[in-house]
């Protein structure tokens, strides 16, 4: 056939650096995260069968595979068999598509097929011509490069004669493979196969299977490439979101160990801790703060956001306990203005409680809104959350952390450790994945609270072995503004009586 | 309209028939793609019909879809043959190739369901 001919071999880098070696030309599906687990897209000029039960997000997958598609000058037509083109257009309008705009344009053309079994007679033999010669006008009314066929198992219940039915569908694929449209064919999950009419043995190029479960009333939607022939592909679950930003897939493999190590130092904001650490964090590290209630760790760790902020680079700061104007009052009170950095669009405070989304869900919108926001560093206040109970969640960091390292992203974690469970221990799920670990403590002595702070790893750099107190004190605000040379003074590290001297030896 | 009002389907042949005699004027639609063996078949089964029960009240017009491919669209066309009976209303649908003359006669409601 004449797709035989086009076929030519692709050498490429990934996203990731894994080099993709692919018999087939793909086309970039520009829905989120997808094209990096497929290595680059969809089959170009091929259909691709997406199925998955009732409410696993099919229609709305379709819906921007062609949108995206048009925004990359590749007109689309949705053949739409369960909704119309006005019940189609409102349903995806809350995800910012404007399929209307879209057509009047005359870049989409959305066509609905009504076949209703109650107002058709059958007598004697037909085809399914009439479908083909109105796709094939539609494609050729908007020149289109994509096409969706949502979902066209609806066929089998308008029209009686199954075995005809299912010779016209393996016609059909073979005709959208001879139009060179890259097409997305949506159909239901069936019991023990991945569709209810075997369509997954018509469309053997790539088979992709959307998943929506419910644990513990928490719910996650995952995506599943099955089968894509000739390629490489991430064969994982990947959790993928729905929201107002569209679909978007969180593709971070276990690749791991690829990234670039930058020896740049980062100011942890906190001047005696970069004198520890023999000049602060490495950019694109991962960096732990660990410690007990009320130990310091929030404080200590938006120095770090506050520091970056200064140097003009961008934050994302994810509370998972405290609401963005709770946060930023309490900011106040120790001397960062959080606030006129969020004003200037260097911060962007997200917060949400952990235990309304799943862990995954949690990922894949952290994951999303990193991409969009495109930031130096990150701060996530805590993860303990989600890493207290199941292997799993350790592996979903293991993903989000892997991801950080691959865009140089350098990442504070604040970490809970429970009372009485012992500092080292408690993280050891995560430990292994964390370049700078800071313990803090809280010191009980001569009738009086303390802080402690010290070091407890940090790779690839000499660092002090001190445990050092420290103060958090209201002093300081905005000191970054009027004396950017200044180092900030609101939390300060007091050195223990009788360690001053061993610091010189240190240093 | 001149005559009775035109029965439902559950009613009798009787009725049916009486509607036949008022005179009514038949419109009806084949859809083909080209001249395929099942749209002769159709075209041919259909005159048929139409000369044993409709004589001198009937106008056929067949519309190949290859020629005028946007009427696919525009009259929810999925099946190649479909015959569409336009008047009298309300509009009906059959596909195939009308090759079942007892079906045929049932769908476009020219005698009663059995």
């Amino acid at each position: 056939m004449d797709a035989g001919s086009r076929r030519t071999t692709t050498r490429a880098k990934g996203r990731h650096g894994m080099p993709i070696v692919s018999a087939l030309p793909k086309a970039r599906s520009g829905i989120r995260g997808l094209d990096e687990i497929t290595g680059g897209g969809l089959p170009r000029g091929r259909p691709t069968l997406v199925c998955g039960s009732a409410g696993a997000g099919k229609t709305l997958f379709a819906v921007e595979f062609l949108v995206r598609g048009i925004e990359r000058g590749e007109p689309g037509v949705f053949m739409a068999f369960e909704e119309t083109a006005e019940e189609l257009a409102e349903n995806v309008a809350s995800l910012g598509f404007d399929l209307a705009r879209l057509s009047a344009q005359k870049k989409l053309l959305v066509d609905f097929v009504r076949v209703e079994r109650a107002e058709i007679e059958e007598t004697g033999e037909y085809d399914l011509e009439g479908l083909f010669v109105r796709l094939g006008h539609a494609i050729d009314a908007v020149g289109a490069r994509r096409v969706v066929l949502d979902t066209i198992e609806s066929l089998f219940a308008g029209l009686s004669n199954a075995s005809l039915l299912r010779a016209e569908l393996r016609r059909l694929f073979r005709w959208l493979k001879a139009r060179r449209v890259t097409a997305v064919v949506t159909a239901e999950r069936g019991l023990g196969a991945l569709t209810r009419q075997g369509l997954e043995e018509y469309v053997s190029d790539c088979v992709i299977l959307l998943d929506h479960r419910v644990t513990d009333q928490v719910s996650t939607r995952r995506l599943r490439v099955v089968k894509y022939r000739g390629s490489a592909h991430g064969t994982n679950e990947y959790p993928f979101l729905v929201d107002d930003h569209g679909f978007s897939v969180l593709p971070i493999t276990s690749l791991g160990l690829q990234h670039r190590a930058s020896a740049e130092r980062v100011s942890s904001g906190i001047a005696r801790l970069d004198t520890m650490l023999g000049g602060g964090y490495y950019r694109g590290s991962t960096v732990l703060v660990s410690g007990t209630a009320g130990s310091g760790k929030t404080s200590v760790a938006a120095r770090f956001v506050q520091a970056a902020c200064e140097r003009g680079e961008r934050c994302l700061y994810f509370a998972f306990e405290e609401s963005p104007q709770q946060l930023a009052r309490n900011m106040r009170s120790i001397g960062m203005d959080l606030g006129r950095w969020r004003k200037r669009e260097l911060l962007r405070l997200e917060s949400s409680r952990p235990a309304v989304y799943g862990l995954e869900t949690h990922l894949a919108f952290m994951h999303r809104t990193i991409r969009e926001f495109k930031p130096a560093a990150v701060l996530v206040d805590p993860i303990t959350d989600f890493t207290d109970s199941l292997a799993d969640n350790k592996a979903m960091l293991t993903r989000l952390i892997d991801f950080l390292k691959m865009e140089g992203i350098t990442a504070v974690f604040t970490s809970l450790t429970a009372a009485g469970a012992h500092v080292e221990q408690s993280e050891a799920g995560v430990s292994s994945l964390i370049d700078t670990w800071i313990v803090l403590r809280d010191l009980e002595r001569e009738g009086r609270r303390s802080r402690a702070l010290c070091v407890l790893k940090s790779r690839g750099m000499p660092h002090s072995h001190d445990i050092r107190e420290f103060r958090i004190t209201r002093r300081g605000i905005d000191i970054g503004e009027d004396q950017p040379s200044d180092p900030p003074a609101e939390v300060r590290i007091r050195e223990r009586p009788g360690v001053a001297a061993r610091r010189g030896a240190l240093r | 309209m001149t005559g009775p009002r035109r029965p439902g389907r559950t009613s009798t042949v009787r009725a049916v028939a009486a509607s036949l005699e008022a005179a009514e004027r038949w419109e009806l639609r084949l859809y083909v793609a080209g001249q395929t063996p099942k749209s002769l078949a159709a075209f041919a089964n259909l005159k048929k019909v139409c000369e044993t029960h409709l004589k001198g009240r009937y106008r056929i017009e067949v519309i190949d879809l290859l020629v005028n491919p946007e009427r696919a669209r525009a009259d929810q066309i999925v099946a190649i043959p479909t015959l569409v009976r336009k008047l009298p209303p309300p509009v009906k649908r059959i596909i195939g190739d009308l090759s079942n003359n007892e079906r045929t006669l049932v769908g476009m409601e020219l005698v009663a369901e059995p």
